[in-house]
Parts: structure tokens; C-alpha cells; sequence
């Protein structure tokens, strides 16, 4: 599948606090894309970034292969969101709110279009209500046909089960699914609940303090089988120049030292293959599987709190 | 660009605060209007002070539906620009409290083109609040107190214009009066820009003209050569010049003819670079700003 969002080297820095560090990524056409990290991670602000929100201190952003900072109205008119929390005008009824999105998206608009939107979300019934009458989720289905409405071909949703009840957060799951499966629509999903991505998404990022983590096929990152290797060496630089030219060519994290994605039993065979190619390994350190390994970063920040409390 | 304008316009007469102005306008007037029909002739007695012993006033002629809409407006311009304030300060400072900007920026419509569209908007609610203001103190007061000629008081005279040349000069200072309000709706739009909740932009803003006129109207040399000149609050009350008419040799009235006007001028030229230069601000700032709310 061709790239359709090509993050590269973004930075974001907010006077002193760095919230985005150096981070690259690619989403396919057609993925469910998870994008996955604790609270204040850098999830947000990246996706802001992706939308053009938020302008980043340096990297680029290419999406529909075009810079997004040179062709926004044209990447923005095929691109539908919803950000955090789905505020909309309160003072306002359902059918204007999404009327009035609708017009700024660049299409025509009828009421049958604006009919069928509401009917999708389940809130036809509801079209001449304020919103201010209405539930959080009904402001989430909402903001759903508001992103959904100009038919576009990717679908950004910060944290979109926030504040959701069990069988609304079930809604958006299957809506997602959907989105992706009979639609064939890109969507990029950020979530601080690993659950929540395993489920839905094709393809996982994990970010945490604004830097990549780990990146790949959600069916390779959850394969218990899979280990995270992270080896240091005498001189990385060359190690990886060796090992892009070995059956170890997998190098997936080039940021911080060399880590591989590999079977657990196959340790010893990869010391074995790097003394051989004469590298003077300093350390080998297996790390717990995707799973363990977000819980750990989460469990870090719940000491951490902890201990402010 | 004017589908942006008619949905800033759909958002600003649809919000139940934007009423509020009109309700407050139309309270005041009413309020003013009813004192003049009861003490109408005390309350001009006391106006004129020491002239009433110099000269035979025609109370009942005086007190008719020019000279009240002069009276109201001479009390209200001061204080419209709260209402002003009202709905530009929350333009877009109540969309980021309200968490709608993000939904606005993240659309395919340029952010000059949103904020070009929201002080159009709200330029089209200044005008129809002063077509209002113009419709109940005027036609209202001349319905009410009648037609007859206008009296003027300046410093150290007055003046009277006929009937028949009062109605193009309520035209003019009606217009002035726009031109300075927008000033004022230009003002709170860059304060909202920087803001993320409607209070801060609203109070800013009244602040801001209630420090400006005081330094305007202080008679201290220093102030009026140094600092006054670049105060917009100093042009604001030029819209009077229209109602200062000038004298012949015979000491009469010269129908249709202006005192000042080269002032008017300057006047209205120093506000509208005010103008430009707060939009502009507003479009540089909004275009940079990184939308967090």
C-alpha cells in the first residue's frame, strides 16, 4: 500500500518542554494506524500537527504526497477529525452544527446530506435539538458525522472513546472497523489504552516524551513470541552498517542504540553472528513483550504520581 | 471567502448575547426619551445654567426630536463600545474556550480567511447596532418630540442649524460613528486572538478605552502633544464636527456648511489606519498561533 501520511523528523518545542522529539513515522492508505502513548506523551500535539493545528519547530509532514504546509486547504478537504473532546457550538442545533461544518468542508451541501449523516450516527431524531442537550455521546456520534460528513479518505480521532460508556466505546470500535473495512477510508486513532489499539489497529506506533518508541504491524509488535532487542556496542554506527547486511537486516529503532524485533530463542545465534562479523558487543538486553512493555512505561508514571500525591 | 462571512454571521445572530446589546440600547434610549417628556424643561434648564439668565429660551421648540437624538448620542457613543466589545472580544477567544477553533482551524479555509470573515461579521453587527441606535433616537425622538431646528452648545457659543439641514449631518456622524466602533471591534478582535477565554478579550478592551479617553480628555500639556495624537480614542468623538456649523459676516448660520471639516477628515483617516493595523495584527498573530484549546 502507498505511504499516505509520511512523518519525518517532526519537533515540537513549547519554549522549553520538548513534546515532540525528532519522531518519523508512515501510514499506509487503507491502515487503521494506533497511535499509542500515555497522558502528555506528545499524542495530541502530534496529531495537531497533523491537521495544522499546531506549527512544528522543524521535520516535514507530507500527506496525499503533498507538504502539508503548502498544500493544507487541498490535504484539510480530504481529511476529517476529531480531537479530543467533540466540542461543537452549543447554542446551536445538531443539523446546523453539522450543516455549517459540512459548507466549510468545500462541498455541496443538501439536507438530504445532512439527513443521512445524522441517521448514520442514530441522531436524526435529534436534528433540531441544541446541543447543549445533549450527552457526551451524543456530542461524540456528533462529531463523528462532522468528520465523516465531506466524505473524506483519511479519518484523524484523538482519543475518540474518551468519556464514553461501554457500549458507546463498543459503537466506536465497530464504526472504526467499518470506517476501514467497507469504507476503505485511512485512519490514524491515538489512545493511552493499549486494549483499545490491539483490538482495532493494523499498524501501532508507540511514542513516549514526544520520541518513537517502537513502530510496525500490530500482528508482529503483539506476538508474544516477538522480542524487543536492544544491543549497544562499541560503535553502533558501524554495527548497523554490518548488520544491515545480514540476515539481522530488520533494524527497526536506529535513535537510541540498535534495537531488533526477533525470536527469543534466536539470541544466542545473533551474538554468535555479530562476533563473527567482529562486533564488539558492550550489552544484549531482551526486553518484555509490546504489552509488558507499554504497562511498564504506565506503571513508571502511576509511581511517579504516587509519589507527588 | 462570503460563505465564511454568512456562517460568522449565522454564529453571531444566533448567540442569545448578541441581543443583549440591542435589549441594553433599547432600554437606555427609552429611559432617556421618558425623562425628557416628563423634566424635559429642568433638565435643559440646568444644562444651560447662566444662559437662561441672558436670553428667552423656547423650551417646548428647543426640546424637539433632533436635539434629543444629539442629547442621546452625546451620552451613549461613550459607551457603546462595551457592547462592541461584547461580541468581538468573544469572537474567537469564545471558540477556543469553547473548544469549536480547533474543529474551525483543522477545515480548508485559510486562517486569514477566518479571521477577514469574523471582523467582517462582526462589522456587519457594529453597523446594524448603530442602524438601530439611529432608528429609535432619532426617527423615535422625532416621532415622540417633532421636528424644529437644532441647538447646539460649544464652549463658547451656540449654535443653531435649520430643520431642513440636520438630517444629512445625523447621516454623517452616524457613519463616523461606524467607522469608530469598527476600531473598537478591531481592538478586541487582536485581544481575542490572544486569548483563550471570551472574559479577558472584553475586559481588555474596555479598559483599554476607558484609559485612552481619560488621557484624551486630560488638559495637560504634555499629554496632548506627546501622547493624544496617537490615541485613537482622540478621533472617536469627531462625528460632533458635523453638527459645528459655520458663521458669515453677519454672525448667521451658513446652511450646509461644516467648521472643521479638514479635521473630520483627519479624523476618520487616523481611524481607519487604527483599523488596519489591529486587523492586521490579529491575521499575523492568528496565522501563527498554535491552537492547543
Amino acid at each position: 500500500m502507498p505511504a499516505l501520511i509520511s512523518v519525518t523528523h517532526l519537533t515540537k518545542k513549547f519554549k522549553d518542554l520538548t513534546a515532540v522529539d525528532d519522531l518519523s513515522f508512515t501510514v499506509n492508505e487503507g491502515d487503521i494506524y494506533g497511535f499509542l502513548g500515555q497522558n502528555g506523551a506528545g499524542k495530541s500535539t502530534t496529531i495537531r500537527m497533523l491537521l495544522s493545528l499546531v506549527q512544528p519547530t522543524s521535520g516535514a509532514i507530507s500527506i496525499f504526497n503533498k507538504n502539508l504546509f503548502t498544500h493544507r486547504s487541498e490535504v484539510l478537504r480530504q481529511t476529517g477529525a476529531v480531537i479530543e473532546k467533540p466540542d461543537l457550538y452549543k447554542y446551536l442545533s445538531a443539523y446546523q452544527n453539522l450543516y455549517l461544518f459540512a459548507k466549510l468542508s468545500g462541498i455541496k451541501v443538501t439536507r438530504q446530506l445532512i439527513m443521512d449523516q445524522l441517521e448514520m450516527v442514530g441522531l436524526a431524531e435529534r436534528a433540531t435539538s441544541k446541543v447543549k442537550t445533549f450527552s457526551q455521546g451524543m456530542k461524540q456520534r456528533l462529531g463523528i458525522a462532522v468528520a465523516l460528513v465531506h466524505n473524506p479518505a483519511l479519518i484523524v480521532l484523538d482519543e475518540p472513546t474518551n468519556g464514553l460508556d461501554p457500549q458507546g466505546i463498543a459503537d466506536m470500535r465497530n464504526l472504526i472497523l467499518r470506517l476501514s473495512k467497507e469504507m476503505g477510508k485511512t485512519v490514524v486513532v491515538s489512545s493511552h489504552l493499549l486494549s483499545e489499539i490491539e483490538i482495532i489497529a493494523n499498524r501501532i506506533l508507540i511514542i513516549n516524551k514526544g520520541k518513537k518508541v517502537v513502530e510496525g504491524n500490530a500482528s508482529e509488535l503483539l506476538d508474544p513470541s516477538k522480542t524487543l532487542v536492544k544491543i549497544t556496542t562499541t560503535d553502533d554506527a558501524a554495527a548497523i552498517a554490518k548488520l544491515q547486511h545480514s540476515e539481522w537486516n530488520t533494524v527497526i529503532n536506529q535513535e537510541n542504540g540498535i534495537s531488533l524485533m526477533m525470536n527469543r530463542n534466536e539470541i544466542p545465534r545473533l551474538i554468535a553472528g555479530m562476533v563473527a562479523m567482529e562486533i564488539a558487543i558492550v550489552s544484549i538486553v531482551p526486553q518484555h513483550s509490546l504489552e509488558n512493555y507499554f504497562l511498564s512505561l504506565t506503571n513508571q508514571t502511576r509511581h511517579v504520581e504516587a509519589f507527588s500525591n | 471567502m462570503w460563505k465564511l462571512f454568512q456562517i460568522e454571521v449565522f454564529k453571531i445572530f444566533r448567540k442569545p448575547r448578541t441581543y443583549l446589546a440591542f435589549g441594553i440600547i433599547t432600554g437606555f434610549i427609552f429611559l432617556i426619551q421618558l425623562g425628557l417628556v416628563v423634566n424635559g424643561k429642568e433638565f435643559l434648564s440646568f444644562m444651560m445654567g447662566s444662559v437662561n439668565d441672558m436670553m428667552d429660551v423656547d423650551y417646548k421648540s428647543v426640546i424637539n426630536g433632533y436635539w434629543v437624538c444629539f442629547a442621546i448620542l452625546n451620552l451613549l457613543l461613550i459607551h457603546v463600545p462595551i457592547l462592541v466589545a461584547l461580541v468581538a472580544g468573544d469572537i474567537v477567544s469564545g471558540e477556543a474556550s469553547m473548544g469549536t477553533l480547533r474543529l474551525l482551524a483543522a477545515k480548508p479555509v485559510s486562517r486569514a480567511q477566518i479571521i477577514l470573515a469574523k471582523f467582517f461579521a462582526t462589522a456587519l453587527y457594529v453597523l446594524l447596532l448603530l442602524v438601530w441606535i439611529a432608528f429609535i433616537s432619532l426617527f423615535l425622538s422625532l416621532l415622540i418630540f417633532g421636528s424644529d431646528n437644532l441647538m447646539v452648545a460649544k464652549i463658547s457659543d451656540l449654535r443653531i442649524i435649520e430643520t431642513g439641514d440636520v438630517l444629512w449631518r445625523y447621516f454623517c456622524a452616524f457613519g463616523f460613528a461606524f467607522i469608530a466602533m469598527l476600531v473598537v471591534a478591531a481592538l478586541s478582535l487582536l485581544l481575542s486572538t490572544l486569548s483563550e477565554n471570551s472574559i479577558g478579550p472584553i475586559v481588555a478592551t474596555v479598559g483599554i478605552v476607558i484609559l485612552c479617553t481619560l488621557i484624551s480628555e486630560m488638559e495637560i500639556p504634555i499629554y496632548q502633544k506627546y501622547i493624544r495624537p496617537y490615541l485613537f480614542t482622540s478621533y472617536m468623538l469627531g462625528w460632533k464636527g458635523f453638527f459645528y456649523i459655520n458663521f458669515n459676516e453677519e454672525n448667521q448660520t451658513i446652511k450646509g456648511s461644516i467648521e472643521n471639516l479638514p479635521a473630520i477628515l483627519k479624523s476618520i483617516a487616523a481611524l481607519v489606519t487604527y483599523i488596519i493595523l489591529f486587523v492586521t495584527a490579529s491575521v499575523v498573530i492568528f496565522k501563527r498561533k498554535d491552537i492547543l484549546s
